[in-house]
């Protein structure tokens, strides 16, 4: 790997430089080495190309429902005068399968780091609690906590390395640090982009579609969560990939709290599409088999 | 989907691009800058893949700032071309760059120079350039508006006439676009000079013709 002009610096990122594969060197040299951790990377032996092999047999695994895990997503967080709300959903598909209708999706990087899980599940969860390590570690070493600019930035650099070798992955990075409130997108392609309104996923469109509308710089912590799950709900409304129950989390300046846990099914439907507490006679649970039906419904 | 356009002046380079980042069929931002300061004299407009974009303009302007701390000297716009074209070239073969970028920048013996660089890593030192689908639309009329030695306040409206044709034409409505200058003073971002009001294009085009 020669320079033309003879000025590259080898410790710059080994994309650019044309070395291996490592995550390991990335801001600070490695702090893993420093420290005598063990890397997360994964080692190839010098030369090989493992995009376009990988790409080769990603292509052969389109049709598996294993590489679509948890494409089926909606996900949402938006800053506001108190903050910022992220609310997601819950379920996990696989194809035309229900993997799962749990799926913790907000995952709690630390105390005052949030990040959403949209894309595959393991890529999601493992990396961010990559990135809660190495922040972690950047606490330790600066005495100081990292900003969300910074930690963002430290996962889009990763993901950025294995840029087209499979990676699957949308998420946002929510937190507060001296500069305030900072919302961040991040995903595999190695986009990353500073906002203050971001949905990711299959139902994303739907949950824009009532963010944008209803959204208000100045609401209180109480409506901003209500709009969450309004546009959630919508989402796994109109989404068939997208339901189970809708989490709310409020990330404030001493750091996030879990706000609610609810049902996207028939009790939101019925709060929701402006029937009050009273169900219209045709979804309204029958008195001898109410939780068949109402399963019913929610997996519709 | 990027619009990026530039052309020479008398004794300064402009820039356009328009500031949407978009992920699939969703608009995720409407202030994306898409004209990175490669320092104070040089500006660098990339179009394409979002995240090649970012590491490799970064990449470059790290590199431009590291040559100048080692040489004690910085890189001519006709180096940084040069280097840019070769990491671009280097790439090719390997995992590409999905990017087309333009350069311009200001040397003082030189003057204002522009540079047409595309992911295969062709280059070419043009006039004025255009990229994306843009330059289906916008070439026609830099080729019969653009004279040599235009003022800023001709140029922009050149490139005022260029954005018209954009929001009447291009199918994609891009609302804003960034416009930055390069001279000798360095680079700067000209605010609210033209942006094009989405309803009526028309109306836009004729008001151009007035002062900034």
């Amino acid at each position: 790997m020669s320079a033309p002009l003879g000025f590259l610096d080898r410790s710059f990122p080994s994309r650019c430089s044309g070395q291996g594969i490592s995550s390991s060197d990335h801001v600070d040299g490695g702090v893993e080495a420093v420290l005598g951790l063990p890397a997360a990377s994964i080692r190839i032996p010098r030369g090989t190309r493992l995009a376009p092999l990988l790409q080769a047999c990603l292509r052969e695994e389109q049709n598996s429902a294993l590489v679509k895990f948890l494409h089926g997503t909606t996900t949402l967080a938006f800053v506001f005068r108190e903050g910022i709300i992220v609310a997601v959903d819950s379920r996990a598909s696989m194809g035309q399968y229900i993997g799962s209708g749990t799926v913790k999706k907000i995952i709690e990087i630390n105390p005052y780091l949030l990040g959403t899980m949209a894309g595959g599940a393991a890529d999601c969860s493992f990396w961010e609690r990559y990135l809660g390590m190495r922040c972690r570690l950047h606490e330790l070493q600066h005495r100081e906590r990292i900003s969300v600019a910074a930690a963002s930035k430290l996962l889009s650099n990763i993901v950025y390395e294995y840029k087209g070798m499979g990676l699957s992955m949308g998420t946002m990075i929510a937190g507060w640090d001296k500069t305030g409130p900072q919302l961040f997108y991040v995903d595999s392609d190695g986009i990353r982009l500073r906002g203050t309104r971001f949905s990711v996923g299959s139902g994303s469109t739907f949950a824009y579609g009532i963010l944008d509308h209803f959204y208000r710089w100045d609401m209180n912590a109480t409506e901003a969560a209500e709009l969450g799950r309004r546009a959630i709900f919508h989402a796994t409304h109109r989404d068939a990939y997208s339901g189970g129950y809708i989490n709310v989390y409020h990330v404030k300046a001493d750091g996030w709290v879990n706000l609610s846990h609810d049902d996207s099914g028939i009790s939101k439907y019925a709060e929701y599409m402006g029937f009050g507490s009273k169900l219209p006679p045709s979804i309204a649970p029958q008195e001898e088999s109410s939780t068949q039906s109402e399963a019913m419904v929610v997996e519709s | 989907m990027d619009t990026t356009i530039s052309l020479l002046g008398r004794d300064f380079v402009l820039s356009a691009a328009d500031v949407t980042a978009a992920r699939s069929i969703v608009v995720m931002k409407e202030d994306q800058d898409k004209i990175l300061e490669l320092d104070r004299f040089r500006l660098l407009s990339a179009g394409g893949d979002l995240g090649d974009a970012a590491q490799f303009t970064e990449y470059i302007q790290r590199n431009v700032h590291l040559y100048e701390l080692r040489a004690g000297i910085p890189l001519s716009t006709h180096q940084v071309a040069h280097f840019v074209r070769g990491e671009l070239a280097r790439a090719l073969r390997e995992r590409p760059y999905e990017i087309n970028l333009i350069l311009g920048g200001y040397d003082p013996n030189v003057g204002p120079s522009l540079y047409y660089i595309d992911y295969l890593g062709s280059l070419h030192k043009m006039p004025f350039t255009a990229q994306g689908y843009s330059a289906y639309f916008v070439l026609s009329t830099l080729d019969r508006l653009y004279r040599p030695g235009m003022d800023l306040e001709e140029a922009l409206n050149v490139m005022r006439a260029c954005l018209a044709e954009m929001g009447r034409r291009f199918l994609l409505q891009q609302r804003q676009f960034m416009v930055k200058v390069a001279d000798a003073n360095g680079v700067r971002r000209l605010e609210g000079v033209l942006n094009v009001p989405l309803e009526s294009p028309e109306r836009h085009a004729e008001s151009s013709v007035r002062a900034v």
